[in-house]
């Protein structure tokens, strides 16, 4: 290997790099992934729609539709082989002014075209017998059935675990400044840690992807963060659509979509406004306005009483609306401008630039590459029989820590002790849902982070939100 | 399936009651099932004083308090399971559990009384604009967190809402050295005890701002600081009045909601204003053999009431226990709340069983001074009583007798409501 420490690293633990990393994991190829946060699906990644698009949006013949339709054809297996939650609840694009409907057919024919199965346009009134809480004003709709919902933190945490139970080696609280060229390949800069010499790159690193880029390559990029607003409903809600439910941007300007989320909350957002900050995770007043005001154009009586939080998420924008999936330099291969859909798009990027990369470098695939990845039992959705058998072998699967979502404390302790295991409450949260329900950790905050310090040998005083300088306390009392 | 007379779903202060009660009423299977490792609820996490006034003419601590009900529980050797939380209930009065021990168990109760309490609105729910840092928490985890795990939770602190726990919270907070440095309030007028608003912020010097909210959420790791802002009338933003504050902590006392998932899942119907169950003057729900108390089924100001709730409610499932069924309950009379008047409990009496008391409790919708508080039997004045004060944040009572309705066999309607003159 030339010296170098590894064949491959990857930058950024969002579930672009973290999908690269699974596929290269197939491959004989010493790779390491450095994420600058304390976990993987620490950025975009956890802030998003969680929406397994179709793949009729992008332009034929694009990346983005390419990885699109290729990355939600994957998802089902995917989801089985890597035990996280999807499901195939279908799309809806929604017409509301006869004027718009050549957009729609258009749309239709570009997913046509971009090989989208089973899609169709049918009438308003097809639309309410499928949602009725549709508005009057539809007139017509595009029906996706193969559109999906997914558990976005789990998607990118199973692919990160699989990855490392593969031989891939995680560095979180990593933060590259710098990057050069050396003899047969790269040296990365790590913020108060020791160099990472490299023969591969891959840039995966989300909203900062230009960063790295500009780097290495003289054709530079340029990344926008796009700004979207969400608001999270009550599972209460969670049934007021059982679609995905999105607008046809139209006369009335581009609309918000409403969608079930996997876990039976009701999603509704986002907005779309390019900021200069790339940490800029805030929500404003007027675009959670916005986000209320637009939903409801297309679907009538949410429940805007029942919003348990709002959050904002950073899409990695690139200026010419495509992805950026290749080699920039010799041997350093971007994965960027991963905007909407990235998500659907995982996947199938990561086997895109897997093969590239093993291509390249002429590794030949494991014969013991571990297919498979069992998630953290969900007790409470168990049946009683499977239920209490649990709690016989492993009695703290029969404490519930998180009442309202019903965690205990034995997947509390799960998302700690395994593979990749939760450093921070955020950790936690994205991996067995503890805190996210309607008191919002309010109840069982005290209870976790006890947990958290205790398996993971992390003082009290020590415990954190997300990454350091998000302490929970500042001492005792 | 096990069978016991009584479940009661929670060990706090108003299950203890509604346990002590029923035993005194002669109800020897009882069992009460507790999610925490010890009984007594919330209020082991308020250590402030204030507490018993009523109760036991003394002024005692939240433990102490608690300490009294546990003892008679205690002594009484009324059976409870500790960290076990109940997951089902049905119209049936099946109850399932699950714990360590047990695992997933489940029981046939004669009554059910429901005692679960409430939880703090958080800060999702007011969509407050901004980044979500570590360092927001609601004022009862940080309660929690100081008064039970002995940990300080910031520095610098401000305080949305000035509900009586956020309030406690503002002294309990400079007591441990940190500077509260504003409370908050979006309303004219605060949601806490005039009690509080003395003695844990004028005491102390901190400023109340009322009509005033937070309209932005600063820090991308930890708060770094909010910018406040006046509201108008009707609660929005005033351009030009916003003020920034540096500070590491935010304490949300913003409202607290009654815990009614296991009582939406028996069947029980809801109140819309309390967020509780609709009950009678037995404080029965709708649903036969499932009674409510305490704070699950409206919030209270002093636990003392919530005592004296809880206990009519273990002697009433207690009394339905012994006779095996329902008493026959032919005349229903709907209370209404209205002119001010925001909710009552009960929101139903029978004429017919009451008893010759029946206490019942309200708020109002505003700070009003000197108004009536006025009661109709349809559409009949029966008494009209001045106060001086009303306010959103006291709780009201009047008491109506059963000799009263002598006069009224036909009567359809209770009416409490405000009067001006």
């Amino acid at each position: 290997m030339s010296g170098l420490q590894y064949d491959v690293t990857i930058i950024g633990g969002g579930v672009t790099g973290a999908a690269v990393a699974r596929e290269l994991s197939r491959y004989q190829l010493k790779t390491c992934l450095v994420e600058k946060t304390e976990d993987v699906c620490s950025g975009t990644s956890k802030a998003n729609s969680a929406i397994v698009h179709a793949g009729y949006d992008a332009a034929e013949g694009s990346m983005k539709a390419k990885m699109n339709v290729e990355g939600n054809r994957m998802m089902g297996e995917l989801s089985k082989d890597l035990d996280f939650p999807f499901r195939r609840n279908g799309s809806l694009v929604l017409c509301f002014a006869e004027e718009d409907r050549p957009a729609l057919q258009a749309l239709y024919e570009r997913g046509v075209a971009n090989g989208v199965p089973d899609l169709k346009i049918i009438s308003g009134d097809e639309v309410r017998a499928m949602e009725p809480n549709v508005t009057d004003e539809v007139v017509a709709a595009l029906f996706a059935p193969t559109g999906g919902i997914v558990c976005p933190f789990n998607l990118n945490i199973a692919l990160a675990e699989n990855a490392c139970d593969n031989g891939v080696e995680f560095k979180f609280l990593t933060e590259v400044t710098d990057i050069t060229r050396i003899e047969g390949g790269y040296k990365l800069a790590v913020k108060g840690k020791e160099d990472i010499t490299t023969r591969f790159v891959v840039n995966a690193a989300g909203v900062y992807a230009d960063v790295f880029h500009n780097m290495v390559s003289e054709d530079k990029i340029e990344i926008v963060p796009r700004k979207g607003d969400y608001c999270l409903l009550d599972q209460e809600a969670g049934k007021h659509v059982d679609k995905t439910i999105f607008q046809l941007p139209g006369k009335y300007g581009k609309g918000v979509l409403v969608a079930p989320t996997i876990h039976g909350n009701l999603l509704i957002g986002p907005t779309a406004t390019d900021i200069e900050e790339k940490e800029g995770t805030y929500t404003t007043a007027k675009e959670l306005a916005e986000v209320t005001e637009k939903s409801a154009r297309g679907v009538k009586n949410i429940p805007y009483r029942q919003v348990i939080t709002s959050f904002s998420g950073l899409r990695a924008h690139e200026a010419h609306d495509e992805f950026i999936i290749g080699e920039a330099a010799e041997g350093f291969y971007d994965a960027a401008g991963i905007e909407s859909p990235g998500l659907s798009s995982a996947p199938a990027i990561g086997v895109y630039l897997a093969e590239m990369i093993a291509g390249k470098a002429q590794a030949a695939k494991k014969e013991n590459f571990i297919a498979t990845r069992k998630g953290i039992p969900h007790v409470s959705a168990m049946s009683r029989e499977e239920r209490a058998a649990l709690i016989k072998e492993r009695p703290d699967y029969g404490t519930i820590v998180c009442r309202c979502e019903n965690v205990s404390e034995g997947e509390i302790v799960d998302s700690i002790r395994r593979t990749l295991g939760a450093r921070s409450l955020d950790g936690i949260k994205r991996r067995v849902r503890q805190g996210m329900g309607r008191c919002q950790a309010g109840f069982c905050t005290p209870r976790t982070m006890e947990i958290l310090s205790r398996e993971a040998g992390i003082p009290m005083e020590e415990i954190c939100k997300n990454q350091p300088g998000s302490e929970m306390i500042t001492g005792e009392a | 399936m096990t069978h016991h007379d009584i479940v009661i779903i929670g060990g706090g202060p108003a299950g203890l009651s509604a346990a002590a009660a029923a035993r005194k009423a002669g109800i020897q299977d009882i069992l009460i099932l507790e999610r925490d490792g010890v009984l007594g609820g919330i209020l082991n996490q308020c250590i402030h004083n204030g507490f018993g006034l009523h109760t036991f003419k003394e002024e005692l601590t939240g433990p102490e308090y608690a300490s009294r009900y546990i003892a008679m529980v205690e002594e009484e050797k009324i059976p409870y399971k500790l960290n076990t939380i109940v997951v089902d209930i049905n119209k049936q009065r099946e109850v399932t559990y699950i714990n360590k021990e047990e695992g997933l168990v489940t029981i046939q109760a004669g009554a059910v009384i429901l005692a679960m309490g409430c939880r703090e609105r958080p800060r999702g729910a007011l969509n407050t604009p901004g980044y979500r840092p570590a360092g927001i928490y609601s004022a009862g985890t940080a309660q929690r967190l100081m008064n039970i795990e002995g940990y300080c939770v910031g520095k610098e602190v401000v305080i949305l809402g000035s509900g009586d726990i956020g309030l406690i919270m503002a002294r309990r907070m400079t007591l441990e050295g940190a500077k509260v440095k504003v409370v908050a309030e979006l309303m004219p007028y605060s949601g806490g005890l005039k009690r509080n608003i003395v003695q844990c912020l004028d005491d102390y010097g901190i400023p109340l701002k009322l009509s005033h909210t937070i309209i932005n959420i600063e820090g991308k790791d930890r708060l770094t600081g909010i910018t406040l802002a006046e509201v108008d009338s009707n609660r929005n933003p005033i351009p030009g009045t916003e003020e920034h504050y540096s500070c590491d902590t935010l304490l949300l006392s913003v409202g607290l909601i009654p815990e009614n998932e296991l009582s939406k899942g028996a069947g029980v119907s809801m109140n819309r204003i309390t967020s509780g169950p609709n009950v009678d003057d037995c404080l029965e729900t709708e649903v036969e053999g499932i009674y409510a108390c305490g704070n699950v089924l409206h919030v209270h100001d002093l636990v003392d009431f919530v005592s004296q709730e809880a206990a009519l409610a273990g002697e009433n499932a207690a009394a339905y226990v012994k006779d095996g069924k329902e008493k026959e309950k032919a005349h229903r009379v709907a209370l209404a709340a209205e002119n001010g008047v925001r909710y009552t409990v009960p929101q139903v009496l029978n004429v017919d069983t009451m008893k010759d008391t029946v206490t019942v409790r309200f708020r109002v919708a505003d700070v009003y001074k000197d108004r009536y508080i006025a009661i109709y039997y349809d559409d009949k004045l029966i008494s009209r009583k001045k106060k001086k004060v009303l306010a959103p944040g006291e709780m009201e009572q009047v008491v109506l007798k059963k000799s009263s309705f002598a006069d009224y066999p036909e009567i359809k309607q209770i009416k409490i409501c405000t009067e001006v003159e």
